[in-house]
């Protein structure tokens, strides 16, 4: 077969969250003409509801384009979304090792932001071509020549390669593509060569099972070909393979640098593992290509059915989110308050609610879900090193040597005036200074080792909150050091309540426990009965609140006219309380088992 | 298919805005009113053609339906008298206040066959009238229960609201034995509700209602009943005492969840498979009336689902509660089937009790009804699975 004369791109867009990547991707695919004006919805790459409601990319997409340059060259372009929030790094690194470019957008008016820096280095780290856009210079507040000096300054960038654009306005939408025909290499390889496809995502489709989304580097592949997945050796045979552009088109072959999916009657998303390359069985390529760095989950909470029927249904929610989500992990776990669930694992707080909400959502199942926790590590007096990511499963405190939590290199980029401010929350939060670097004039990158769980709580609101928005943040996991800590219970009605328990600072442990439980009284509706709430620290108590019974609830006049508002406020009634567990013979709503969370420190 | 046997009708007329009130109401205005019964008529014909429509009850409230004059009044019972056979009533029943008709307008009502008179005395301490924004004071009670007597009215239920602002345990207890004193055959006695759109409410909000706390609240309720029983007048509904024999035919209606017509501005009517809700507006109303006689605001379909909750959250209000063989009759379906785990709950937790012929609340749980009334909304509608 001769190898066919194709001019192709692959690139990502990348960006800090909101500096308009969803917009540009849609006004490239416009520009295009992949898709015209009339089907065209707001941004166009978010498919869930999720994802347009709040804005963010969550699930990566890949769309085939045909560009004609001005030259009258003809091109094909493979674009491949990035979501731009730090809980998914993971995606992001999976989605440029597809490509061989990258559209590196900075808002106008924000200029660089922490993300910013945390996308290019792994554009970087994955050798890709950067090319630089300054979005957004119609925004009254737009500064592009002062952004164009960041981008000279911190990420040496030559100024007169940057495009300035703005999505929403369709401003320089033609420079971009031009520049990804000029400087985006053709995608090396050999369509000849034994296949190497690589899987960069995957789909569950209850109908044609699990869809492989596969950047191609070398050889072909065909529908009837029979592949061979190189991690477990498993085999299938080809039933459909296409590209996206946006909509799956069925095509008769991939080959090299094609970006589109594969079809196979693969039954078990577990057979299409993001990382895994694929090959043809009966001409099997030597080596795999090089997997991913994959992310482990840091922040850890129990996932329970408010309804205990629902058990089965949660278990298969979270199957299906699991084929295309490989980052998220998950196994059963009982908890004496909450029954059967399971212990499930995220790459941070946004991941974990995300997941919340798809699951509440897509799968119709009410949930409790406990206070987020990280993974802690603890070496008992024998010598024993064990982990432990639920608060309640935390050894007895007389077999415990030395208990050791995860610490982050937190990179707090912020303007100068607010950097007392930083610091002060920093502090609080148990965070080590380690540096402070100016990038600019105004810019200050300050950074610190915080405790993860410090994080996981609400350092980010409070820094938001503290610097009027103008704080960005990036962090990474560097290890683990010993900490005094303590295990806290809750009590509701003298029981224990192990869903509850969590784990605080020796030092904070008095305040943190008489937060919490009048934080439990306001948050847990009273009872027929009266509700002693306490909080313990092995068996000493250390803070306690009453939540009163309630004497009278009835309503005392009704009569003809008053029924139908009558069913609506009993209907509000039952409605508030399927997000409410039956604990022992309390009822405790959702919020209670987050409460942990909510405790400000102001 | 069940019959319609009970009539409401509303005149939303007052002479003053009681600070509590969220009824349909306005300022009483003589022309205004005369349109307003002549659009009234309108509506009772398109929905009624016809004359001498057999009934069981009726029942005309507002708003202060004896607001009228004494024309309109006649102008109102003579198309009643025209429309409905007033020998097939069991009861008629009119809301009247302290002071506010004379010996013309209490001879009127016997001569066109009132058999009841709904008195809204709701408490007997001047400052607390005033405080309700109720004209009325002490006296005029003793007025106008002198004037019903003279008439032989012996059907006549008093009103009572309590724990109202300010209101202590002792001056509720004084209210309630002044009251009694008038040895009437009906009580209707209600913990004060602060509903949204009334003074009151705004009130509430701004933190200016003292409101007695909740265990106050509980033990005038609790005294309430022990007064009564003492008296032998059993209480029939949550907020309902009666001597045996007086309860209110027209308003177990309601309890029961039987259907009945409602005539008049912001009126609610229960027909068979639907609630009907009326036009609230007064100008709206006369004018939807006048145009093609259906002054109807919203009709919302009542499907078997729902007909039983309401059977449920309505019919446990009510002191005999549940007839489980009514209930079988009326739906096809054991109560026990249909209800299993929520009833066993609510027997463990003491909130009802339960014998071969019925459901009822029990002390705790007439105290805590709300909460068991929740449970007897359903998750699916139960046709479906009788099918199945």
């Amino acid at each position: 077969m001769v190898k066919k004369q194709r001019k192709v791109r692959n690139f990502s867009i990348i960006a800090h969250i909101d500096h308009g990547k969803s917009t540009l991707a849609d006004r490239i695919l416009e520009n295009t003409q992949t898709v015209t004006k009339r089907e065209m919805k707001e941004q166009l790459l978010d498919g869930m509801d999720l994802e347009r409601e709040r804005g963010i990319t969550i699930k990566l997409n890949a769309v085939q384009l045909s560009y004609t340059s001005k030259s009258g060259e003809e091109f094909i372009f493979h674009l491949i979304d990035t979501p731009g929030h730090v809980d998914f790094t993971y995606e992001v690194s999976r989605s440029l090792a597809a490509c061989e470019g990258a559209i590196l957008i900075v808002d106008a008016a924000q200029g660089i932001e922490a993300q910013t820096l945390a996308n290019v280095y792994l554009a970087l780290e994955n050798e890709l071509e950067i090319i630089p856009v300054i979005n957004k210079i119609d925004l009254p507040s737009a500064d592009p020549e002062r952004v164009k000096k960041e981008l000279e300054d911190v990420l040496g960038i030559d100024g007169d390669e940057v495009i300035l654009a703005s999505a929403k306005a369709n401003i320089g939408i033609e420079d971009i593509l031009e520049r990804i025909t000029e400087v985006v290499p053709e995608p090396a390889g050999d369509s000849e060569a034994p296949l190497k496809a690589l899987i960069f995502d995957s789909l569950y489709d209850s109908y044609r099972g699990a869809i492989s989304y596969v950047c191609v580097k070398e050889g072909t592949i065909k529908v009837g070909d029979k592949i061979q997945m190189m991690s477990s050796g498993k085999q299938f045979e080809v039933n459909e393979v296409g590209v996206f552009t946006p909509k799956a088109l069925a095509k008769n072959e991939l080959t090299v640098g094609d970006v589109g999916y594969i079809t196979a009657s693969i039954k078990n998303v577990g057979d299409t593992q993001v990382g895994d390359t694929i090959t043809l069985a009966n001409r099997p390529a030597d080596e795999a290509l090089p997997g991913y760095r994959k992310l482990n989950p840091m922040v850890f909470c129990g996932l329970y059915p408010v309804d205990s029927n629902d058990y089965n249904d949660l278990r298969e929610a979270l199957e299906r989110l699991e084929l295309n989500d490989s980052s998220l992990q998950y196994e059963p776990e009982t908890s004496q308050a909450l029954g059967f669930g399971f212990r499930c694992g995220f790459l941070g707080l946004l991941h974990m609610e995300i997941i919340q909400e798809r699951i509440e959502r897509e799968f119709n199942i009410n949930l409790i879900t406990t206070a987020p926790s990280v993974i802690f590590e603890v070496e008992k007096t024998n010598g024993e090193v064990t982990t432990v990511d639920n608060p309640s499963k935390m050894p007895d405190p007389q077999v415990i040597q030395e208990i050791r939590e995860p610490y982050v290199k937190a990179t707090i980029m912020v303007p100068n005036d607010y950097v007392g401010a930083v610091m002060e929350i920093a502090q609080k939060k148990r965070g080590q200074f380690i540096d402070m670097q100016y990038l600019d004039d105004i810019r200050v990158n300050v950074i610190y080792h915080i405790p993860l769980s410090e994080i996981v709580y609400d350092f980010f609101d409070q820094l938001k909150s503290h610097t009027k928005g103008y704080a960005s943040f990036d962090y990474e996991l560097i290890g683990y050091q010993p900490s005094q800590l303590v295990k806290m219970d809750i009590l509701l009605n003298g029981d224990t309540i192990d869903a509850l328990s969590f784990i605080v600072h020796r030092d904070f442990s008095y305040d943190r426990g008489k937060q919490i439980v009048d934080k439990m009284k306001e948050l847990i509706p009273r009872q027929q009965f009266e509700v002693p709430v306490q909080a313990a620290i092995g068996n000493k108590i250390v803070a306690r609140s009453t939540i009163k019974a309630v004497r009278k609830d009835v309503t005392a006049k009704l009569y003809g006219g008053d029924i139908s508002r009558k069913r609506k406020l009993l209907e509000k009634q039952k409605e508030g309380k399927k997000r409410m567990k039956m604990v022992g013979s309390v009822e405790v709503p959702q919020e209670a088992f987050m409460a942990v969370l909510q405790m400000g420190d102001d | 298919m069940e019959s319609i046997q009970s009539v409401y009708i509303h005149i939303p007329f007052c002479r003053q805005i009681c600070h509590y009130c969220d009824f349909v109401k306005f300022f009483y205005n003589e022309e205004l009113a005369t349109e307003y019964l002549e659009a009234l008529f309108q509506e009772i014909d398109t929905v009624l053609p016809g004359d001498k429509h057999k009934m069981r009850t009726m029942y005309i409230g507002g708003g202060t339906p004896t607001a009228l004059t004494m024309k309109q009044l006649h102008t109102l019972f003579r198309f009643l008298n025209k429309k409905f056979d007033f020998s097939s009533f069991e009861e008629v029943s009119i809301e009247i206040n302290p002071g506010d008709i004379d010996a013309d307008k209490t001879k009127l009502l016997k001569d066109y066959g009132i058999t009841r008179i709904s008195f809204g005395v709701q408490v007997m301490d001047d400052r607390m009238l005033e405080q309700l924004g109720r004209v009325h004071r002490v006296k005029d009670v003793y007025d106008t229960v002198h004037l019903l007597k003279q008439r032989d009215f012996a059907n006549v239920s008093l009103d009572l609201i309590y724990a109202l602002p300010n209101q202590t345990v002792e001056q509720f207890q004084a209210s309630l034995d002044e009251a009694l004193s008038f040895g009437l055959p009906h009580y209707s006695t209600y913990a004060l509700q602060i509903e949204p759109k009334t003074i009151f409410y705004q009130k509430h909000k701004k933190g200016q209602l003292h409101r007695p706390p909740e265990d106050d609240e509980v033990m005038m309720y609790e005294i309430l009943k022990r007064t009564m029983k003492s008296k032998g007048i059993h209480q029939y509904e949550v907020s309902n005492f009666s001597l045996p024999g007086f309860e209110s035919k027209h308003n177990l209606t309601y309890w029961n969840n039987d259907y009945y017509y409602g005539f008049g501005a912001g009126a609610h009517g229960y027909l068979p498979g639907k609630r009907v809700t009326n036009i609230r507006p007064l100008p709206a109303y006369v004018k939807k009336a006048f145009a093609d006689g259906k002054p109807i605001l919203q009709v919302d379909k009542v499907s078997i689902k729902e007909r039983i909750e309401e059977e449920m959250f309505l019919g446990l209000r009510k002191i005999n509660g549940i007839d489980k063989k009514h209930f079988q009759e009326r739906f096809g379906i054991e109560i026990e089937r249909l209800y299993k785990k929520e009833l066993e709950n609510l027997l463990n937790n003491g909130l009802i009790y339960e014998d071969v012929q019925s459901i009822r609340l029990t002390e705790q749980g007439m105290l805590l009804g709300n909460r068991v009334f929740e449970k007897f909304l359903l998750d699916r509608d139960p046709t479906i699975e009788t099918i199945s």
